[in-house]
């Protein structure tokens, strides 16, 4: 309805002006930041956001596919920590070469979306139920595997885990942060340059006149939530990466973050209208709020959830400001 | 048979008579119950009494999800509630004084009702949907949980404060008789009263019942009051049944147990008709199975692949589209999508 819309110019201004708000929240906080503690402004300290967060980055991209068709994906986070408990076992118990974890593990991810797509679509069982029986059983799977945290020993993932790739004179990169820009640069591609893309948006408007257009609503439906579980499976192999270890505790709460970001980042819940632009900035405002906590120091990481309970809030509220009735149900 | 297996509780009654009598077959002295100090023992006394945080909180889901709504907050609320308690009570020179704990418990239900209200002011008055307007609650609200506790577990030793969530009246467990109470009132004002038509109204179509005259937004307001203060009680019994506030982990998953528990009962959630009994039984359906798999050994974490079973089954069996598509293979034609079932509920109680 939005982005198909014949009066698409004055809808994307106000769209765009989510996004807007969210970065400029994003610079102010930031050079907030710089301005009290010296060492923030630094190109490490923004590289680090996109380190810290990357698998986050990553899942709230997949999430943003699944919001923008008017649904909500409550399964990333147990099935991202799947799929660390698949690399660690596959991979330390069976001895698996990684070149068959790797695209197994994915395969999973893209398989328990389907799952839950294909009963969403066929047989009607809201979004919100089926990806939460999704979740449960996930998250059991994990404790199926091992009740404990598992250690990776593998080298490939050692080896991954201290890469890094110089940019400029203090500045590293590591092999996550590519990967996110990766993810990113295709999402956005996707999203707005195939037909999947524009189905997704037309779906999200509504789905009844998609499939008066003759647009394949199943179909899309069903991919949207595989690509969700395809990222939320690479955000698991990131986080595993990043901790070199996997635990069915892993990631918890992490569709909630997910969603947060996707929500900031100016996509409507309702679908059908937002950016995978937003997504990535929402992703940086939770970081830096993070950031920033743990450069003051004496502020208990219990603020962290309140700030981003404060912050969901101002933009639900901003939204609803320049808003629409869309909103509302 | 028809009428029986299309009742709209058959369903939820028979899972939990299947699983009661699983367990029987496992645990040959299941359904045994006997008197020990003037107190009812046995495994179905523990599913009554560690399933009650969970009716309760289920009850005031229900009453939400009626209007249409839904609150992921309540998990937040319980932990706050808890919280708020145990830190005043410890705060107390003589914490089993009786005075002191009935105004702790008062409090905490005071601030439970009140983001609750909070809660329903965004729904009703901001006009913001119901899934995001909760999210902000459930996101800062075990924050805020921690911020009370500082972060700590607060234990208390309170005598009083433990009859809430571990003790026993009239040989009942004291939490089964608060839940039998809540339930029986909630029933009368539902059910004896224009109330409950009044909310499955809004559920159905709000514009719809704010132009036949309803208040919608001051019902939806007090609906999301009340679930609130449903947490809160529930909060309150989590607490005491282990003297201590844990901010972190009081009421996790709550939420999600108590959506499952409404959607189970045979409540859809896109509003409408909604069932207090169903409801009740989806909660015990629930216990039941986390008490099954705790007595056979299984690490209690896995119960979340049964959980995932569980809910999978339920939630095709009462799908119509699954019905017609697998139970019925007669042809049809495959035209417009079915109606939603909260249009067929607005009919039904028309």
């Amino acid at each position: 309805m939005t982005t198909l819309g014949v009066k698409g110019p004055v809808r994307i201004r106000r769209e765009h002006a989510a996004v807007l708000v969210t970065f400029g929240l994003l610079v102010a906080m930031f050079a907030a930041g710089s301005i009290v503690y010296p060492a923030f402004g630094s190109g490490q300290v923004v590289v680090d956001l996109f380190i810290d967060n990357g698998f986050l980055l990553v899942i709230a991209i997949g999430m943003t596919f699944v919001i923008l068709t008017g649904g909500i994906d409550l399964s990333v986070g147990a099935v991202a920590a799947l799929s660390g408990m698949l690399c660690a076992f596959l991979l330390g118990q069976w001895h698996w070469p990684v070149a068959v974890v790797l695209p197994l593990v994915l395969l999973v991810g893209v398989g328990f979306g389907f799952g839950m797509g294909y009963v969403i679509h066929h047989f009607e069982i809201q979004p919100f139920i089926a990806t939460l029986a999704g979740m449960f059983l996930a998250r059991g799977l994990c404790f199926v595997i091992s009740v404990d945290q598992i250690s990776i020993t593998h080298p490939f993932f050692t080896e991954w885990a201290q890469t890094r790739i110089p940019l400029g004179e203090e500045t590293n990169l590591t092999p996550t942060v590519l990967i996110g820009l990766v993810v990113f640069a295709v999402a956005f591609w996707t999203l707005h340059y195939t037909r999947f893309g524009r189905a997704v948006y037309a779906i999200g408007g509504n789905d009844q006149s998609a499939l008066l257009m003759g647009l394949p609503v199943a179909r899309t439906r069903i991919r949207a939530y595989m690509v969700s579980g395809l990222c939320s499976a690479l955000g698991g192999i990131l986080f595993a990466f990043y901790t070199i270890s996997a635990s069915g505790l892993h990631e918890v709460g992490t569709e909630l973050d997910a969603i947060a970001a996707v929500v900031i980042g100016g996509t409507l819940l309702t679908g059908g209208s937002g950016y995978v632009v937003g997504t990535v900035l929402g992703v940086m405002l939770l970081g830096t709020i993070q950031t920033i906590l743990r450069f003051q120091g004496t502020l208990s990481s219990w603020w962290t959830r309140i700030a981003i309970g404060v912050l969901l809030l101002l933009f639900i509220l901003l939204q609803r400001l320049l808003g629409s009735s869309r909103t509302r149900r | 048979m028809k009428a029986v297996t299309g009742h709209r509780l058959f369903w939820p009654a028979a899972v939990l008579v299947v699983m009661l009598l699983a367990n029987l077959v496992v645990t040959p002295g299941f359904f045994s119950i006997q008197v020990r100090n003037g107190h009812l023992y046995g495994s179905l006394i523990d599913i009554l009494l560690l399933g009650s945080p969970l009716m309760l909180i289920a009850l005031g889901m229900t009453v939400v999800i009626a209007t249409g709504g839904i609150d992921l907050s309540v998990g937040a609320v319980v932990a706050i509630s808890g919280a708020l308690a145990c830190y005043l009570i410890s705060g107390q020179e003589d914490q089993g004084a009786v005075t002191g704990v009935l105004v702790a418990v008062a409090l905490a239900l005071v601030l439970s009702a009140a983001l609750g209200f909070w809660n329903g002011l965004f729904v009703a008055r901001v006009g913001i949907q119901p899934i995001i307007a909760t999210l902000i609650l459930m996101v800062a609200g075990r924050g805020v949980a921690q911020l009370i506790t500082s972060g700590k577990n607060i234990n208390v030793n309170s005598p009083p404060y433990k009859l809430i969530g571990g003790g026993y009246w009239l040989t009942l467990p004291f939490a089964v008789i608060v839940v039998a109470v809540v339930v029986a009132l909630t029933g009368l004002a539902v059910r004896r009263t224009a109330l409950g038509m009044l909310l499955e109204a809004i559920g159905g179509n709000a514009e719809a019942s704010r132009l036949v005259g309803i208040r919608s937004r001051r019902l939806v307001v007090l609906a999301y009051t009340f679930c609130g203060l449903c947490a809160g009680i529930a909060g309150l019994m989590i607490s005491s049944n282990i003297s201590t506030a844990d901010g972190n982990n009081a009421g996790l998953w709550m939420e999600l147990d108590a959506i499952l528990a409404v959607v189970i009962g045979g409540t859809a959630l896109t509003g409408g008709r909604f069932t207090l009994a169903g409801t009740i039984l989806g909660a015990l359906v629930i216990q039941t199975l986390s008490t099954t798999i705790y007595t056979t050994g299984v690490p209690s974490q896995v119960t979340l692949v049964f959980k995932a079973v569980v809910v999978a089954i339920v939630c095709l069996i009462q799908s119509p589209a699954f019905r017609a598509k697998v139970f019925r293979r007669r042809a049809r034609p495959e035209a417009p999508p079915p109606a939603s079932p909260a249009a067929a509920d607005v009919e039904v109680n028309a």
